[in-house]
């Protein structure tokens, strides 16, 4: 068994594995968490509106940090949106999803997502060093920011690397890629990035207690 | 040896122009990546080398490879350069059969003792001697023999090569390489499923002209024919970076020529000079009569998953297992949920 023969075979399978065993877990585990008893009288009703009004409200800016928070909410949407296009909407890894899902979707050509991802690198690189240079980023940060940033642009790089090539062999480079994103894999459950399956679950039941309390969201 | 005459009388013999002696010599240093300095030499050498004794055993194999070196449309210049080597056993083409064509290789050993060249196609099988024998020698037993005296051995196709087919799983007769087995001399490795006679006729230029063997790469394949993929130079490239794939093998996209990934083309991770030197006189290759690359001159091609299977399929392992997983991750969950509520309970001091 060569290298892309383990990447593709062993590593993911391993690494799928443990995505769906810990994204499971953590879901689980916080859904069947007791909700804190609430002894006031609630302000408004907490419905899946209020849920849904602070899901979309949050994706914004609230307009006295619009200015301070400019900059790197740009450079976390240009990742953001690098990062879907590239793992949803570059043929190849649509090919990936249609194996086990059984359906495709359109895609971009290449030219595009070499674009997109080098722009969610750079605006990666730009947010890590504006979390080693800002020193309240940096007394807040701790092995889980610096290791989620590292498996998360791992996979673009080594994607990006593939038709550079640089004297490396497409099958090298493919492998490393793969295990790049068995690391993410693996690694997504447990740390931040966990925001993956859960930001909008945190983010309506947030809106909700809100809601309750009366706030302003 | 000495009273073969040369390969460039051999030529003149068959009536080959001095013109298209040299445009094959320019050909093949081009293809070599030689400057065209060499040329000169490459010429020199060919013309005055005395007919190199090549002794070509046929192991587990289709015949597939000889057919690609004698199925060529026209005899072309390089056939005539195959013409012009002494082919002194090879026992699907040779007249002799038996004892004689046996006696013929034996005397091609000792009279080229330490100068001939052997070509072997076909993997050898070592599960059992009998699984595999020419005039009741065993293959392994031919080979060691043959080998003993050579100045080098090329390994035509992928089952002389890698084992090939023979040697997929679950590998029966306990299929091998050639350089499984040959340790002391220099093993050349001209694989592909068969290999483009071209690429043969070129590596034994090589031999001919400096007397060693080309650069090689990590399966011993001349890095020449084997050091970029076809990927890097299908003609079809263009579609891949634009997102354009044929579907089916009748669809649009299929019929416009577009890239042939999606149907399991392995290219991509494919070393051969396919898409450049082309087969049946620079005709065509596979993948430009819309076939996908099937990978054969790469190690294993035959267990490599599907042939139609695109490249960037994973293997998830089986649907039983990952629903194994999310079962796993429930109970996790369950379990995480209750040591939480049970400590939550203990905060509020609710019981």
């Amino acid at each position: 068994m060569d290298l892309l023969e383990f990447a593709k075979g062993p590593a993911l399978q391993v690494a799928a594995y443990i995505l769906v065993a810990g994204s499971i877990w953590r879901f689980v585990g916080i859904m069947l968490l007791k909700e804190k008893p609430d002894y006031s009288e609630p302000r408004k009703s907490a419905g899946i509106l209020a849920a849904l009004k602070v899901i979309y409200t949050r994706s914004f800016s609230a307009a006295p940090f619009k200015r301070a928070t400019m900059y790197p909410k740009m450079m976390a949407y240009v990742m953001h949106i690098g990062l879907f296009a590239v793992v949803f909407l570059f043929v190849p890894h649509i090919m990936f999803f249609e194996g086990f899902l059984g359906f495709e979707w359109p895609g971009l050509p290449n030219s595009v997502i070499f674009f997109l991802a080098v722009a969610a690198v750079v605006s990666g690189i730009a947010l890590l060093v504006r979390r080693l240079t800002n020193p309240v980023l940096r007394l807040i940060s701790n092995f889980d920011d610096y290791f989620s940033w590292l498996v998360t642009i791992l996979p673009f790089v080594t994607g990006l690397m593939i038709p550079v090539r640089m004297g490396v062999r497409y099958e090298t480079l493919l492998a490393i890629h793969i295990l790049s994103v068995a690391l993410l894999m693996i690694w997504l459950p447990f740390g931040k990035l966990g925001h993956t399956f859960l930001v909008f679950i945190t983010r309506g039941t947030t809106g909700m207690v809100f809601e309750r309390k009366g706030a302003k969201t | 040896m000495k009273n073969r005459p040369t390969v460039g009388e051999i030529l003149q013999a068959k009536g080959v122009s001095r013109r298209g002696f040299l445009k094959y010599c320019a050909t093949t240093a081009s293809i070599l990546a030689l400057p065209p300095s060499m040329i000169p030499r490459i010429a020199a050498a060919i013309e005055n080398t005395r007919r190199p004794s090549v002794i070509w055993l046929s192991f587990q194999e289709c015949t597939g490879c000889t057919e690609s070196l004698t199925r060529s449309a026209a005899p072309t210049v390089e056939g005539l350069i195959f013409d012009a080597i002494s082919l002194d056993y090879h026992h699907t083409l040779q007249a002799a059969a038996g004892e004689q064509a046996e006696a013929a290789r034996h005397a091609a050993m000792e009279e080229n003792d330490g100068g001939y060249l052997v070509l072997v196609d076909g993997s050898i099988p070592l599960g059992n001697p009998g699984f595999s024998t020419i005039a009741g020698i065993s293959n392994v037993e031919m080979l060691k023999e043959t080998v003993a005296g050579a100045a080098a051995v090329v390994a035509i196709g992928s089952c002389a090569a890698f084992g090939g087919i023979p040697g997929a799983d679950p590998n029966p007769t306990g299929a091998v390489s050639v350089m499984d087995l040959v340790k002391d001399k220099p093993v050349i490795n001209v694989p592909g499923c068969p290999p483009i006679p071209m690429v043969m006729t070129a590596v034994l230029t090589h031999f001919l002209t400096f007397g060693t063997i080309p650069d090689l790469d990590k399966h011993g394949r001349p890095m020449t024919f084997f050091g970029t993929t076809i990927h890097d130079r299908c003609y079809r490239r263009p579609f891949y970076e634009q997102g354009k794939f044929a579907k089916t093998f009748d669809d649009e996209g299929a019929k416009a020529g577009w890239c042939l990934f999606k149907l399991g083309c392995k290219g991509p991770t494919t070393y051969n000079a396919c898409a450049t030197t082309k087969w049946n006189s620079g005709t065509s290759f596979p993948i430009e009569a819309g076939h996908p690359c099937l990978g054969c001159s790469e190690p294993n091609f035959w267990d490599r998953g599907g042939f139609y299977e695109p490249l960037s399929t994973g293997h998830f392992g089986s649907g039983e297992k990952l629903a194994g997983a999310a079962v796993a991750g429930v109970a996790l969950g369950v379990a995480a949920a209750a040591a939480g509520r049970r400590r939550q309970a203990k905060f509020t001091g609710e019981g």
